[in-house]
């Protein structure tokens, strides 16, 4: 058993043997069975490579999308509770935005003019983190102390914590893309710099009934600088989305609210790089329409065994269940030493 | 030392707020100002014809309205929203509590019709919950003005402090007695009259009504002081642990529930620094009603004769100790105190 290091503001130390990861044991303990985890726990190492953000041949994101999910599963089984299911599902989503040249920042210094990115759907928070990492924006060992205490990754994002790329606190549903609309008309309305909104919603999100009040001013307001990703996966803690409370006819329902809709499978990169640069062409020629990108998604994509699964939604990997994972996802963990 | 005042008639304290917002709107370019479909009965009218380039109109949507000002204030504006106090500070509690006060943005709300005053328009309409709530939330400031000026001053100085904050206002035309140079600062609580009888602790329209019956009360001997909270939070715990620890008997009097509001906020510092009985007007655990503003008040308990025959049971309570069970609602009724002379209950 390894012991727990952080230094004082919340970073875990980094490790002699190179970024492995020190194991909290109080993450252990979460799990249902202790001895059994004892045996099946791994070294986990975050690899140190960072990605730029420039324009790419679609083949280009599979890397990037690999890496992401890979980790997902690392902070996840390190955190011991969190959501795998949405993170793993947009990963590809997130590639193409911040790998792809259609946000803009400066991941080594993040508060200076750039793009925003509002992450309605809060509590997807891993894949931001680990996006946010893999562009250098903060060291990758950090995605180690996700939902721990004094973390700046907090289990939804709070921007008291003041992690570069985290714009704002989100969590509670339906906020985050009011305050991206905001954003959005500071811009368009006052400031005119020029400067592109991105906000991602759930699915079951858009039941919260002030995302239609945040939609609505995103057209009344003609901000063609505004675009509205929303992940498609019909997954949600109860079921699937239809028949929790159904959402659909979605894309009607975008269009009527005065939206220029493209919707995209969520995995192919080539469709989500035509979706952005529809987007950035609306933008550039001030359209004065709002986008929205409703991207396919399977929930947990790229693990077999969450893909298209409703439970993992809120849901982190067991020790074994993360080993399964990151072998699917290209990394090759050694077997379990029997105790 | 007791602070002159000069009763110059009446106006709404709605007037100040709106008042106050062009003056902003003058002197700092990023100061932004949200409509709620009621501009003209907040009185953001004004600033919308003087500064329509600064005047979004986001319908009558009062959670999309205040997340939006997040997203303003996060893009270095400083963006007002004001609507009725019963929709911008309860139905968008969430939206406060995390899009405003957790993220520490810059957003200032104006609540307006506030209180019973709000007259004919009935109980929906009639906030009397908001204080409870909005003192709870960490890093707001809270700001209940007791006239037109002060109403103006505190706008202004809400709009030049940094931090999310809240100012409560109502409909009605009230006194107006403060004057230019009364004094107000944000954090702080003005002794307008002094006294070592009984000290009489209110904030907004009931501040004219706490003068009224200290002037009463000093006709049957007694002196009160009459403190002006302007500011519930951060709450002046020093004029008021003074107050107790000098009179040694509070009343408060406030157009807002007496359960969690200003009341509540004297009891907190009361109990922790110096206990003495305190007695609390307010509203009694009910909602409002259709009527004039004066019938309203009268009704439900809302003037200088509560806080007249409630300082007499606090003095009371003070000196004889014990005087069987009470609830924090039970206020004697003037007529009953004026009956028996020599007894408050």
């Amino acid at each position: 058993m390894q012991e727990v290091t952080c230094s004082s503001y919340g970073v875990a130390s980094a490790s002699p043997r190179g970024g492995i990861e020190r194991t909290p044991i109080f993450a252990l303990c979460l799990h249902e069975s202790f001895s059994m985890l004892m045996s099946a726990e791994f070294p986990v190492v975050f690899e140190m490579r960072t990605f730029d953000n420039r324009r790419r041949q679609p083949d280009e994101f599979a890397e990037i999308a690999r890496m992401i999910r890979r980790d997902i599963i690392k902070s996840l089984v390190l955190a011991g509770s969190g959501h795998s299911g949405g993170p793993l599902g947009s990963a590809d989503i997130f590639a193409v935005l911040y790998f792809g040249g259609y946000m803009r920042y400066n991941p080594q210094d993040w508060w200076t003019p750039r793009d925003r990115f509002v992450l309605s759907a809060g509590h997807m928070c891993p894949v931001l983190y680990a996006t946010l990492a893999n562009t250098g924006a903060f060291p990758k060992e950090e995605l180690g102390t996700l939902r721990k205490y004094n973390s700046r990754l907090q289990g939804h994002p709070g921007r008291d914590m003041g992690l570069p790329g985290v714009e704002t606190s989100t969590g509670s549903l339906g906020q985050g893309i009011s305050i991206a609309v905001g954003m959005a008309m500071a811009d368009k309305l006052l400031d005119r710099n020029g400067y592109r909104v991105f906000t991602l919603t759930g699915d079951g999100e858009l039941q919260e009934g002030s995302v239609w009040e945040a939609a609505m001013a995103a057209s009344n307001f003609k901000l063609d600088n505004f675009c509205w990703i929303i992940d498609n996966n019909d997954c949600q803690i109860d079921g699937r989305v239809h028949d929790v409370m159904s959402i659909y006819p979605l894309e009607d329902k975008c269009r009527a609210f005065g939206f220029d809709v493209v919707t995209v499978d969520g995995h192919n990169y080539h469709e989500l790089c035509s979706a952005f640069d529809r987007f950035i062409t609306n933008s550039q020629q001030e359209c004065g329409k709002p986008t929205a990108i409703i991207a396919k998604t399977l929930m947990g994509k790229g693990v077999s065994f969450m893909e298209d699964r409703y439970e993992w939604h809120g849901k982190p990997p067991t020790w074994e269940q993360a080993r399964i994972a990151l072998r699917e996802l290209g990394e090759d963990i050694p077997e379990p030493v029997t105790v | 030392m007791s602070i002159p005042f000069q009763l110059r008639g009446s106006k709404p304290t709605r007037q100040g707020f709106g008042e106050g917002l062009v003056v902003l709107g003058e002197r700092y370019d990023n100061v932004v100002v949200l409509g709620g479909d009621i501009t003209g009965s907040v009185m953001t009218s004004l600033f919308k014809e003087r500064f329509p380039d600064r005047f979004f109109s986001i319908g009558v949507a009062e959670q999309n309205a205040t997340t939006i000002a997040a997203g303003l204030a996060l893009s270095g504006k400083i963006p007002f929203f004001a609507s009725y106090g019963a929709f911008c500070a309860l139905r968008n509690a969430d939206q406060l509590r995390i899009s405003v006060c957790y993220n520490e943005v810059n957003v200032k709300i104006g609540g307006g019709h506030a209180g019973i005053s709000v007259g004919p328009d009935g109980a929906t309409h009639q906030v009397l919950e908001e204080i409870a709530y909005l003192r709870t939330l960490p890093h707001m400031t809270l700001l209940v003005p007791c006239d037109y000026l002060e109403a103006k001053k505190a706008t202004i100085a809400m709009g030049e402090m940094v931090g999310p904050a809240y100012i409560r206002f109502g409909r009605a035309a009230i006194p107006f007695f403060t004057r230019d140079d009364t004094p107000f600062q944000i954090g702080k609580a003005q002794v307008f009259r002094d006294g070592t009888d009984v000290a009489l602790i209110a904030c907004g329209a009931m501040v004219w009504e706490a003068l009224l019956a200290a002037d009463k009360l000093s006709q049957r001997g007694i002196q009160a002081r009459v403190i002006n909270v302007s500011t519930i939070k951060p709450f002046d715990v020093e004029t008021v642990v003074d107050a107790a620890r000098e009179c040694g008997a509070i009343v408060t009097a406030e157009e807002h529930q007496v359960h969690a509001g200003l009341g509540g906020a004297v009891a907190e510092v009361v109990a922790k620094n110096y206990p003495v009985p305190i007695e609390f007007v307010g509203v009694k655990d009910s909602f409002g009603g259709s009527g004039e503003p004066e019938e309203l008040m009268e009704k439900f308990g809302l003037t200088w004769k509560e806080i007249y025959a409630a300082a007499l049971v606090a003095i009371e309570r003070r000196d004889r100790g014990f005087i069987g069970y009470r609830m924090v609602k039970d206020v004697p009724r003037y007529d009953d105190v004026h009956a028996n002379a020599h007894s408050a209950l």
